[in-house]
């Protein structure tokens, strides 16, 4: 995957989180996911579509997510509750939309947020897209970003046909 | 001021909503996407609107184009992720008087609103 892919996330979970709720983010190195297995039990998920395609995941521990929705909100709250789960999605919507607005492409739109949580969740990639994570340490505990990106194909935009 | 807060998210709604009172205005009505904010326009009749983008079933540019049609001079403000600068063009086009871009201060988004109604009203 293209490095310059990567490089906007990174600036951009420490600008939310710094602006947000005053909470620093150390960066570590990169690696490539090789399996679609969560990496922590709570997943924040946002698709990307368009000129480029892919997911963004923000996964993070329970506690760590606990912790920092609290800096976020102001309020503590179960990781079952509705608030919780709107709170994660919103994170990862401004973690996304703060990245995409480096690439500067008119062509690429992100969807809502979707949040999974539970041990051992899978979150697929689409096909031909390698993953790359960026381990994010915090003082509510670390927290990993996952970008499976991908310029999109003449294939990918022209619409499914099958043989009679 | 009657100020109604369009997002689909409750946490950015809340967030918000605290910056307003923090500016004194209590009387806010809420809406989780511009369907929603559509429907609570007529009686709550709205003297600012803060619109999110990206939203299900109807997005804030759509709203803004919908509400534009019949309103030409309620203020709206749109607090989005969307930071490029093609959308912010494109949302100032459809009728928006300012633009705050998520993450944002509560220092930030009060000073927008706060300049947005001296505008408004001058």
């Amino acid at each position: 995957m293209d490095a310059s892919y990567i490089t906007p996330f990174m600036t951009s979970i420490q600008n939310v989180f710094s602006t947000m709720f005053q909470l620093p983010v150390d960066i570590g190195e990169p690696s490539i996911k090789t399996d679609n297995t969560a990496t922590h039990d709570v997943s924040g998920i946002i698709g990307v579509s368009g000129e480029m395609l892919g997911t963004i995941v923000l996964s993070m521990p329970k506690d760590a997510a606990l912790s920092i929705v609290t800096l976020f909100t102001g309020m503590e709250m179960e990781a079952d509750s509705e608030d919780f789960v709107d709170a994660v999605g919103e994170l990862v919507n401004m973690i996304s939309g703060n990245a995409k607005a480096e690439f500067q492409r008119k062509g690429v739109s992100i969807s809502c947020p979707s949040v999974v949580t539970g041990e051992n969740h899978r979150v697929s990639t689409p096909s031909g897209t390698a993953c790359v994570k960026i381990p994010c340490s915090t003082d509510c505990g670390e927290v990993v970003l996952e970008i499976a990106l991908r310029e999109a194909t003449a294939e990918d935009k022209e619409p499914q046909t099958r043989a009679a | 001021m009657r100020i109604l807060l369009i997002d689909d998210s409750k946490t950015m709604r809340n967030i918000q909503k605290s910056v307003l009172k923090q500016l004194g205005h209590t009387d806010i009505e809420e809406a989780c996407d511009g369907q929603d904010a559509l429907n609570k326009v007529p009686e709550f009749k709205p003297e600012l609107c803060l619109v999110d983008w990206n939203m299900p079933n109807m997005d804030g540019l759509t709203f803004v184009k919908t509400f534009r049609e019949t309103d030409k001079t309620t203020p709206l403000i749109m607090v989005t992720t969307e930071a490029e600068k093609s959308r912010v063009i494109e949302a100032i086009k459809a009728g928006v008087n300012n633009y705050v871009v998520k993450p944002f201060t509560p220092d930030l988004l009060s000073e927008r609103i706060t300049e947005t109604i001296a505008k408004c009203a001058a």
